[in-house]
């Protein structure tokens, strides 16, 4: 059970893809202009991420080490594959959206990075939860982002996101305001460049706040043993 | 039997890419039909937006007859003929742009029988998201902007954007996209003005028999 808390917390938080490994970059940065694409792309690489490394974990004991790195390679493009015929074939719209950038699904480090780093060397329940956390943890930056990309150069959120979820989530759509000049720096490259690191300045800020509590903690606790002894 | 490991390992590769592909051609195989049918009704869907009904009387979609024409593409494109009271009101074909930012773009073109530009959609492509796919009648008006216009000559000035001294919009960012598709549709309209009357007298191949089969690459 503590694997699990380890998995989750170093998913989402402490070595969250995007965030830390500062993997998958490409993707993130330039899908990340509405909540609706940054959340289908999310999810599209969610899936990925844990069938390849439920796949990995299956067939580690056959792979030798000097072929693995082929052998995953293969097993994530065919999971890409799939899953882009699935999307081609059931969201079509969405597919349509995020165009390229499903196929490049392959070429997200953080996939390959995780086949290696982790479903490679533990049992593939472990590696399956690893996926899903990573996975989870790159989404919500994605999702993060794209947010705060849409309000700031659309003035909406969830716009499109019918086109993921079907006729019934057009009542998602937010209006927070409407722009008569919306704000293009937000939507084109460098506003995600930007964005981003905004986003991570955050995350450090959070955790120097907490060490720094700690750190107080443990002071006072160390000052109460000498005031005892 | 003994093998050496890199044999070994040669044969786990080719097992394991075996595998994969059996399992990518499973999945094609499964998604196919889907995959056509999108394509149907987006083409269908596109086809009549910009050939209204009230234009044509007949059914569009079975309207379609396959052109071979170097000019427009190296395959066979789909043209379709829309009459009003068995008159010839409406020619559309699919055109593709060969050079777009990534890869092709494939047009549907419509015109009056009078010249005039019904108007043009995408239906598929790989452009740039956020900069190039604004070729998208969902992400902006700009593939709208045909409708009403003219070709006055093959080498008509007026048919390129802006930064080339025509009538179209770029967009920031992106010029190779819609100068692809001014290009593509400027060669179809073209096409489709010249040859009009022959397009609708002529019998096409029937695209549904003939490409059932085939791929839609």
């Amino acid at each position: 059970m503590s694997e699990f808390k380890t998995l989750t917390k170093q998913g989402l938080w402490e070595n969250n893809p995007a965030l830390v490994q500062l993997l998958g970059l490409c993707p993130l940065l330039a899908v990340t202009a509405s909540v609706t694409n940054a959340l289908g792309l999310g999810l599209a690489t969610l899936f990925v991420l844990i069938g390849s490394n439920i796949t990995v974990s299956l067939v580690r004991q056959w792979v030798p080490q000097e072929i693995r790195i082929p052998v995953f390679v293969m097993v994530i493009a065919t999971f890409v594959t799939i899953i882009q015929l699935l999307m081609n074939a059931y969201v079509y719209q969405l597919y349509q959206t995020l165009g390229i950038f499903i196929p490049l699904i392959v070429t997200n480090c953080a996939i390959i990075g995780r086949a290696e780093a982790y479903a490679s060397k533990n049992k593939w329940n472990y590696a399956a939860i690893d996926g899903l956390m990573m996975g989870l943890g790159f989404a919500a930056v994605l999702v993060v982002l794209g947010g705060l990309r849409e309000i700031l150069g659309n003035g909406t959120l969830f716009d499109g996101a019918e086109l993921l979820l079907g006729e019934w989530a057009k009542q998602l759509r937010i209006e927070l305001f409407s722009l008569d000049y919306p704000l293009l720096l937000a939507i084109l490259p460098p506003g995600a460049f930007i964005g981003m690191g905004f986003i991570i300045a955050l995350k450090n800020r959070i955790d120097a706040k907490r060490e720094e509590l700690q750190a107080s903690e443990k002071t006072v606790t160390r000052a109460r043993v000498t005031a005892e002894s | 039997m003994t093998l050496n490991s890199m044999q070994k390992n040669g044969l786990l590769l080719g097992l394991f890419a075996l595998v994969s592909t059996g399992l990518v051609l499973g999945v094609e195989a499964l998604t196919k039909e889907a995959i056509d049918e999108q394509q149907r009704a987006q083409t269908l869907a596109s086809l009549n937006e910009i050939i209204p009904p009230t234009l044509h009387d007949n059914d569009l979609y079975h309207s379609c007859g396959l052109l071979s024409e170097p000019t427009l593409s190296q395959q066979p494109v789909p043209v379709y003929r829309g009459y009003l009271a068995g008159e010839p009101s409406a020619l559309a074909v699919e055109a593709v742009a060969p050079n777009g930012y990534s890869g092709k773009i494939r047009l549907l073109v419509a015109i009056k029988p009078s010249g005039e530009v019904l108007g043009v959609r995408t239906l598929q492509h790989q452009e740039t998201p956020g900069l190039g796919d604004k070729i998208e009648k969902q992400k902006s008006d700009w593939i709208t902007s045909f409708a009403g216009k003219r070709l006055q000559s093959q080498d008509d000035e007026r048919w390129a954007v802006q930064r080339d001294g025509g009538m179209f919009d770029q967009f920031t960012g992106a010029t190779i996209t819609p100068r692809a598709v001014v290009g593509a549709v400027k060669t179809a309209t073209w096409y489709l003005q010249q040859n009009s009357t022959q397009l609708f007298q002529t019998s096409l191949p029937n695209c549904h028999s003939a490409s059932e089969g085939e791929s839609h690459e």
